[in-house]
């Protein structure tokens, strides 16, 4: 069944790779982006280019004006949203003895803030339609903690008790609320790591390598479809082996 | 907007919205006691009530709200009717 659905953070890594498998399932798709319009436009592009339907919306989901003003382009453009993914995120990492105000402000407004802020936006039609789906990406941190990620780790792990707390509010309404913890992922971020701190990091993974962003999404995308439609309030780690 | 026309809106919204039997709906009714609904369909019917009368009801009034009468009367003290 083809349904709307907004990817937040979508221009790029794990956030792009969730679009486009969305709109390989035959979903029509919003692409959030903030700053990078360029490659957002290349996804919708990517996405046109294979038959699907997609539109590129802007705005900084960490803003209350911003989202509600993208949720009603998205709605005018494409329908009602459905389908939420909550991907959008930063880090600013830093030992918690070093680390400003403002590198703590900034991570838990991009990456929990928006979580509040898109979820509330979407509820609103997915109560009255007595469905949907909302996905937030976490992280193998929020779970397990990160030395030098304190503030990345606190939104992630918020997000997971945000998570469960919505899916006790709407579940009634046929609504589920999940989040997908990622360990290392090949994108940007990881690929700035130094060979030898990324050899290190190697050893600790039970699978002998960093997971591939496909490998993400066919988890989001599990959890968005109607199959999935009885599971609730979870966090599925998706690290190969690195928290266990 | 007479009061007689709102009350008679505003069963209509109870019954499509939320799936209430028409003739449990009485102005002295209260929605979570009598007509069990939940929590959060209280606020799907604010939300209802906004978007229907064009009107907007701040938490404070909200929570005052526990009945049909007293619902009825927030819109109508809002409509000026």
């Amino acid at each position: 069944m083809s349904r709307v659905a907004l990817v937040t953070g979508a221009s790029r890594g794990i956030g792009r790779s969730i679009a486009v498998l969305l709109a390989a399932r035959g979903h029509h798709v919003a692409v959030n982006y903030r700053t990078n319009a360029g490659a957002a436009t290349e996804v919708v592009e990517a996405i046109e280019g294979t038959g699907g339907e997609a539109l590129a919306v802007q705005a900084d989901v960490s803003d209350a004006d911003q989202v509600t003003a993208m949720f009603a382009a998205v709605e005018e453009h494409l329908g009602a949203v459905e389908v939420l993914i909550n991907n959008a995120g930063v880090t600013r990492d830093g030992l918690l003895l070093r680390m400003q105000p403002e590198a703590w402000d900034e991570v838990l407004a991009t990456d929990l803030r928006s979580a509040y802020l898109c979820s509330r936006a979407a509820l609103r039609a997915m109560v009255k339609a007595r469905w949907g789906r909302i996905v937030s990406i976490g992280s193998v941190s929020g779970v397990a903690g990160n030395a030098g990620q304190a503030n990345y780790a606190a939104a992630k792990a918020g997000l997971i008790g945000f998570s469960k707390s919505l899916a006790k509010e709407v579940g009634s309404r046929g609504i589920t609320v999940n989040v997908v913890a990622p360990g290392f992922i090949e994108t940007d971020l990881t690929a700035s790591l130094a060979a030898t701190s990324a050899e290190r990091l190697l050893e600790n993974i039970s699978l002998g390598r960093f997971g591939r962003p496909e490998e993400i999404a066919s988890v989001v995308g599990y959890l968005a479809s109607d199959e999935a439609g009885y599971i609730t309030g979870q966090t599925i780690v998706v690290d190969g082996g690195l928290a266990l | 907007m007479e009061r007689a026309e709102i009350e008679s809106k505003l069963v209509d919204l109870l019954v499509d919205e939320l799936g209430l039997e028409r003739d449990d709906i009485t102005m002295e009714a209260r929605f979570e006691e009598d007509l069990e609904v939940d929590s959060l369909g209280v606020v799907e019917l604010l939300m209802a009530l906004e978007d229907n009368f064009d009107v907007k009801i701040p938490d404070d009034e909200a929570e005052g709200i526990t009945t049909v009468g007293q619902a009825v009367d927030v819109v109508s003290a809002k409509l000026g009717a």
